[in-house]
């Protein structure tokens, strides 16, 4: 054991000599969670729009002010003409435009039909379903008012926002970014840093003293999971200082399953490290094949509701996934154990599959 | 231009507090297999990579072939050869390609390549290896590739930092024939080691000790100026003062 | 320029000759391309709904009749009290639940004016929205089918409102036409930027560099011999891409593809540039791939590519000015869906040139053949 604890210095130390190393794994997710929490954002906001109204009355410019006091909408005028919406659009001066109907006063008093245009730049269907029932949604209640009168049918929707009533991106994107973190300092750090001594062929020289196989991996490994903590740890405190994200259910909790994930994603560096043979292989690996199913195939940023069914099932198999099921369901939901059971359980069987995975290669490779 | 191939003035490195190379003041007559000797980290490499231009000096200056190593790096550049103490032919190519990549770099033609090449491989024995892949070819033979590799374009003055490292006493012996015969052709050549036994083989060399130079001379110069009666016993004395 | 064609020749062969590598370049990005271009939606099709039906009349069950029958709900639970909702949206069961409280009908009847509570989780956003809206619809559509019934008394008055939405440039709303070219740029960043930027710091790290810089060789040599391989590479990856786009997935191609290849070359200069500049500094692969990562997850977050840029504060936006992905997003979306021309990607091209000058520039002058 001794041995060992030497060892892991010695890996420790290899790390912190290194400051330039150490500094940028340390820093750079605190600085990527500021910069996020601040710039991305998945909702729809300031949407440039545009109405034309050729018969401008008292119930049109109703319409107008609702558009133009929503923060949903940025207006950018009033014509009274379409003509000029096709250069607007092109340029992407416009996002959205909405068109009345000539007299459109004077059919609202009728009984007739009220035909409205509503035109969205479809280019990004994602956020153009978004902005359309957005707009569709203030012209049917500035219809339903202006209507409103003895006899006619109204029903009310009370809504509630339910554990994010503000619509904050920042509840969605944090866990999101440290699952993203953990995947690249644990997982892709682990596999390029066992790749470099294959490489260089110390791990021969490593592999003839007195220590087991599994006592240098594992010596290997531990620095990053000090360093995955400390991640997990500064960017938490940046979610929660900076952007006041809740913290709704147990630290402890939290930190346990962070811990866990951070076994999972070594175990799979683990994994990595024993089929790639230089490190261009392993980083090609771990960031191409990890990266972008962290990033889409985690419900990080698109929802999983949303996936054709092979590709829902599919995600079943991205840790990711589950790892942010959990962090969202403590921290933002409240959520403990008794809800997360099968999360956990589910990330506890994949990190264990791919530990006998990594220790199988491993054992063929040393014969 | 300097009569002598290197001439150096107070040559000084320092990486923070601690000086790597102190005031290092020396020459190298052209066509002279001169050595620098020295335990590790006496200081040897990082004086040779100052005047092949790897490394910045603190102080001091340098001219290597007739040109300021500081002033005019790329006139010293095309004039020198270079084989480092880690191999560093690209071992994922064959011998060939390494050859002809770079004969490109210093602008043969394709006829002078071929040529060469021939004439190079037929010299140390490996024509017929001239398609493996330089990984595969044994450390020995790797050597001798990578001095053929430095001497490819003909340099004035070539430098060879701890070129037997490692390899078999016959390899080493044979290594020492094609330094010969290179200094024999007129390039100046600068090896450092720390086997005394090929110190012996040196015109001229200096001893390191902490990075200044302790002794300079011809073998039989130094022996005598120190009065012992073989390098080894010198060697012991330089650098552990308590002990002779 | 000899100089230049022997050291590619060099990088080639020691690509190819890698087939791990040559597998993974060509093999990866296939795949993604394939299975994320499917992700890449906010659509959300069915919402799983509990129905919390304490009302138990025909108006009630008409509702929840209609929310099913709309398309967009799933109602998996329907039941006369709250019991256990709150525990199915909290272990995400349901995504929104329904409360039709006790009296609605009789409210609706008598006062001509009754309420609903609707509970959505929130935890994303963009999905919240789309729900609520979708909600609205079916119930304003209900209720103006119920005043037609019920409003047997009176007459229904004023107009009934009709809402022709259109789409521009892509009707069909196909989300893939928007999203492939967007992964297609990921892509070819990723692999294009680590592998140009690993290069050099493995050649550090074999000590191979060394004997390279004590050549004759000139920094703007070695770095245009760095860059160019990888460029081709990269150009190769984005043609396989682009067909597959095309012939998979049916990506439209209204505007010029001479255009876009001249802006995908000039972006891979720019691309391919940052890799080689953070390559200057970095010592070691493991370090270089690391900054290399952090780059690009800032460049490809922050470009517009997944999230809308409109909704970016304005610092944000400005910031997005100088993301070479996000203009060549913009070039590639105007130019393949839109038809654009020269007119209107003359801009971004320009000043991705000039970022591509500027970042070799700085490559070249970092680029030290000697350690300080």
């Amino acid at each position: 054991m001794n041995a060992f604890a030497g060892f892991v210095r010695k890996e420790a130390f290899h790390i912190l000599r290194d400051r330039q190393t150490f500094w940028i794994l340390l820093l750079m997710p605190l600085v990527q969670v500021l910069i996020f929490g601040y710039a991305v954002r998945t909702d729809v906001r300031d949407v440039r729009i545009a109405i034309v109204d050729p018969t401008p009355s008292t119930a049109t410019r109703a319409l107008v002010q609702r558009f133009a006091s929503s923060t949903r909408f940025q207006l950018m005028g009033v014509y009274p003409t379409m003509q000029s919406l096709d250069d607007g659009f092109r340029s992407g001066v416009l996002r959205q435009a909405v068109v009345l109907p000539r007299d459109a006063d004077r059919l609202l008093r009728g009984q007739a039909t009220l035909p409205i245009q509503l035109i969205t730049d479809g280019a990004d269907p994602n956020t153009g379903s978004v902005m359309q029932s957005y707009a569709t949604a203030i012209i049917q209640r500035w219809h339903a008012e202006s209507v409103v009168r003895a006899g006619s049918l109204r029903i009310d929707l009370a809504t509630r926002m339910r554990y994010n009533p503000t619509l904050e991106s920042v509840n969605l994107f944090v866990p999101g970014l440290i699952a993203l973190v953990l995947t690249i300092v644990s997982a892709m750090m682990t596999a390029i840093s066992i790749t470099r001594e294959k490489e260089t062929g110390t791990m021969e020289m490593l592999l003839v003293s007195p220590l087991h196989p599994w006592a240098i991996v594992a010596g290997k490994v531990a620095p990053y999971v000090a360093m995955g903590f400390a991640n997990v740890l500064l960017v938490l405190g940046a979610a929660w200082g900076v952007f006041g994200m809740p913290l709704r259910g147990s630290l402890v909790l939290l930190l346990a399953e962070c811990l866990l994930y951070i076994l999972n994603a070594l175990a799979l560096g683990i994994v990595i490290s024993t089929s790639a043979q230089t490190q261009r292989t392993a980083m090609i690996a771990a960031l191409a094949g990890l990266l972008l199913p962290t990033l889409m195939l985690s419900g990080f940023i698109f929802p999983l509701e949303s996936l054709p069914t092979p590709l829902r099932l599919f995600t079943n198999i991205v840790p990711a996934r589950w790892f942010l099921l959990i962090v969202r369901g403590i921290m933002v939901k409240g959520a403990g154990l008794a809800t997360l059971w099968q999360e956990t359980l589910i990330l506890v069987g994949m990190t264990l599959a791919l530990l006998v995975l990594g220790a199988r290669r491993l054992a063929i490779r040393l014969d | 231009m300097s009569a002598f191939a290197i001439e150096t003035h107070g040559l000084t490195r320092r990486f923070g507090e601690f000086v790597a190379v102190r005031d290092l003041t020396f020459h190298v007559a052209q066509g002279e297999v001169f050595g620098f000797l020295g335990a590790n980290g006496a200081g040897k490499t990082t004086a040779m990579r100052m005047l092949i231009g790897l490394l910045e000096p603190s102080d001091g200056s340098a001219q290597v072939a007739g040109y300021d190593i500081a002033t005019d790096s790329e006139a010293v550049r095309r004039n020198i050869g270079y084989m480092s103490q880690k191999f560093s032919l690209y071992d994922d190519l064959t011998v060939q390609e390494n050859i002809t990549l770079y004969g490109g770099i210093y602008g043969l033609s394709n006829a002078q390549i071929a040529e060469r090449t021939h004439a190079l491989l037929g010299r140390i024995g490996l024509e017929h290896a001239r398609k493996e892949l330089v990984r595969r070819i044994p450390l020995g033979w790797k050597q001798q590739l990578a001095l053929s590799v430095a001497l490819l374009h003909e340099p004035k003055i070539v430098f060879l930092d701890e070129p037997t490292g490692g390899v078999d006493p016959i390899t080493r012996r044979r290594f020492w024939e094609l330094i010969y015969e290179t200094a024999a052709a007129g390039t100046t050549v600068l090896v450092t080691t720390h086997y005394l036994d090929e110190a012996e083989y040196c015109d001229r060399l200096s001893i390191m000790v902490e990075g200044a130079i302790a002794a300079m001379g011809t073998p039989g110069e130094v022996k005598r100026e120190f009065g012992v009666t073989s390098l080894d016993e010198l060697f012991l004395q330089l650098t552990r003062p308590g002990a002779a | 320029m000899r100089v230049i064609l022997f050291l590619m020749r060099k990088e080639f062969l020691q690509v190819f000759r890698d087939k791990a590598t040559v597998f993974q370049i060509f093999f990866i990005p296939v795949v993604q391309l394939l299975v994320l271009s499917n992700a890449a939606t906010f659509d959300i099709k069915r919402t799983s709904l509990a129905v919390v039906d304490e009302d138990r009349t025909t108006v009630s069950t008409g509702l929840t009749q209609r929310l099913e029958g709309g398309g967009r709900f799933r109602v998996v639970r329907e039941q006369p009290t709250t019991a256990g909702v709150e525990f199915a949206l909290l272990d995400r069961e349901v995504s929104a639940v329904l409360r039709i409280p006790h009296g609605f009908e009789a409210d609706l009847v008598r006062e001509r004016h009754a309420s609903l509570q609707l509970q959505v989780n929130a935890e994303e956003g963009a999905s919240a929205g789309i729900i609520l809206t979708a909600a609205q619809a079916v119930l304003a559509d209900y209720t103006r089918e119920l005043g037609m019934t019920m409003g047997a008394a009176g007459v229904v008055r004023g107009p009934v409102l009709t809402i022709a939405t259109q789409g521009w440039f892509n009707p069909s709303r196909n989300y893939k036409h928007y999203m492939v070219p967007a992964i297609l740029v990921s892509l070819t960043t990723i692999i294009g930027l680590l592998l140009t930027a690993q290069n050099i710091a493995r050649e550090k790290e074999l000590g191979t560099l060394d004997q390279l810089n004590v050549t004759p060789i000139t920094k703007g040599q070695f770095i245009t011999a760095k860059l160019l391989p990888f460029w081709l590479l990269s150009l190769m990856i984005f043609t396989i891409g682009l067909l597959i786009g095309k012939f998979v997935f049916g990506i439209p191609t209204r505007g010029s593809i001479p255009l876009v290849y001249l802006a995908t070359a000039v972006y891979l200069v720019v691309a391919l540039g940052i890799g080689l500049f953070i390559s200057t500094f970095t010592n070691t692969q493991q370090q270089t791939m690391f900054v290399a990562f952090f780059v690009m997850l800032i460049y490809l977050l922050m470009s517009g590519l997944f999230t809308p840029v409109d909704s970016m504060p304005r610092w944000a936006q400005w910031a997005a000015e100088v993301n070479p992905v996000k203009h060549f997003a913009v070039i590639l979306r105007a130019v393949l869906v839109k038809g654009a021309g020269w007119e209107v990607v003359a801009r971004p091209i320009l000043i991705l040139a000039v970022g591509g000058v500027g970042i070799l520039t700085l490559a070249v002058r970092k680029y030290s053949k000697q350690a300080h």
